[in-house]
């Protein structure tokens, strides 16, 4: 089995921060990912709040520019290899992937979260056919359409306003009355002039071989009212990854995010978590990285001292 | 180009050679995506898994891929990828948007059975 001193379970902006920190202090990490690099961030459109980026770049650059300082240490990414399973009780931690077997000193669970879907008949058939989960990848097929974002937060926002650039209207529908988002973001929808509906239920999603429009249920009155649209962009609350850290013993909190403290630590020695997947953190790409750089100088600051 | 180990097809002219010469051919048309790298994955994945079928991608902003987008049974698609599969150079089914590797196994054991 091949031993590693560090491995990293997922390549988001987490993962990959992780293994630049480690790589660039002499370690050679290895980093599991089940796709490609890239995690949530793939899907920002703009990755305006990020210090020193600005409006210029998507989540998508920002990634690349990672993978590229990689590139530039002995961390070593494998993607399209799911971690699978996890032995973490010895000083030895055992990792299965679906394609090997390997052990390691420490590991960092980076594993993030996954969009939800909202369960209403019409999601299913619909996808791909004018449900999309993905605003950057489908923005393409809806120029000049009418657009519908159903979902909370600053993410559905940040979508609806993305949108907007080249819907010919785009309706937001809040399923969260309170706007959890940057004071920024809610001004730009008014001057943007998105249409946000509130107090609402989403029943359905109709058409006939394309998506026609959305069924809402009035959440006081009960009322129905149909709205025609072109498409339905689904930017739900995201589930946390931590179904394999739970089953290896590894606390997480009610919802599922992973237990840590300030360093990034589970209840298991040696055994880190950061970015997304964790209990209290921000949910954003700078909290993230930073999450990683603080784990992963916690796992060799002993080591770098010995040296 | 795409950045993944499949075989590109980046003209009409390969595209309508490994239609006339291969029987069974998965042709994945999209970009570097969240939508489209599982499909693509999955495609790795299973080439030598199912040695018989040729997995192929497309880049969705390529001019080849209007070989893709024009079929008529991509006309009602609008997520990425378009992937779609042939049989002797006939389309016998084609999906749209993110798509598993049950999803993408079923389909194989389904149209390509002998
Ligand atoms: C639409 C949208 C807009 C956003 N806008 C912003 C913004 O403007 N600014 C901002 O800062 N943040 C934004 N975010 C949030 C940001 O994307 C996340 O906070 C960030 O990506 C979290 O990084 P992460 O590495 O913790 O997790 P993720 O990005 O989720 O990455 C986790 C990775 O782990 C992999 N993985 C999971 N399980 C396994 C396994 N078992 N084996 C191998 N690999 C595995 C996954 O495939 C994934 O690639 C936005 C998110 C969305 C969806």
């Amino acid at each position: 089995m091949e031993n590693r001193d560090l491995i990293i379970i997922g390549a988001g902006p987490a993962g990959l921060s992780g293994a630049i920190c480690a790589g660039y202090s002499g370690f050679k990490p290895l980093v599991f990912e089940e796709n490609m690099p890239g995690g949530l961030a793939g899907e920002i459109p703009v990755l305006e709040n990020y210090p020193g980026i600005g409006k210029g770049s998507s989540g998508k650059d920002l990634i690349d520019r990672m993978i590229e300082q990689c590139k530039g240490t002995a961390a070593e990414i494998h993607q399209f290899e799911k971690v699978t399973k996890l032995n973490l009780e010895g000083k030895e931690k055992i990792i299965e992937t679906d394609k090997s077997k390997y052990t390691a000193n420490a590991v960092v669970i980076a594993s993030g979260r996954h969009p939800s879907m909202l369960g209403v008949p019409g999601e299913k058939e619909f996808r791909g056919k004018g449900v999309s989960y993905c605003a950057v990848c489908d923005r393409v097929f809806f120029k000049n359409r009418k657009v519908t974002v159903i979902g909370e937060g600053a993410h559905a926002i940040e979508v609806a306003l993305y949108l907007a650039e080249s819907a010919s209207s785009t309706i937001l529908i809040s399923l969260n009355p309170r706007f959890e988002a940057e004071k920024i973001l809610v001004k730009r929808l008014e001057e943007q002039r998105i249409n946000v509906l509130t107090g609402v239920k989403v029943k359905e999603i109709k058409g006939d071989i394309k998506v026609k429009s959305v069924v809402l249920s009035d959440k006081g009155t009960s009322d129905i009212r149909e709205i025609e649209t072109d498409g339905v962009f689904l930017q739900l609350e995201e589930k946390p990854n931590s179904q394999l850290a739970r089953s290896a013993g590894i606390k997480v909190n009610k919802k599922g995010y992973i237990i840590v403290d300030e360093k990034g630590r589970t209840n298991f020695e040696g055994v880190y978590a950061v970015g997304d997947v964790t209990d209290g953190s921000v949910k954003k790409v700078i909290t993230a990285v930073a999450q990683a750089f603080v784990a992963v100088n916690d796992i060799f600051e002993p080591v770098i001292r010995k040296k | 180009m795409l950045g993944t180990n499949l075989k590109h097809l980046e003209a009409k002219g390969e595209v309508e050679e490994v239609l006339k010469n291969d029987e069974k051919v998965m042709i994945c048309c999209g970009r570097m995506g969240p939508m489209c790298i599982p499909v693509y994955g999955v495609m790795e994945n299973l080439e030598s898994r199912y040695p018989k079928i040729q997995f192929r991608d497309m880049d969705f902003d390529m001019p080849v891929a209007s070989f893709i987008k024009d079929l008529p049974e991509c006309s009602s698609f609008m997520g990425l990828p378009f992937t779609v599969y042939f049989k002797n150079g006939t389309v016998v089914k084609a999906t749209t948007s993110i798509q598993n590797e049950k999803q993408i196994v079923d389909i194989l054991d389904e149209v390509f059975k002998d």
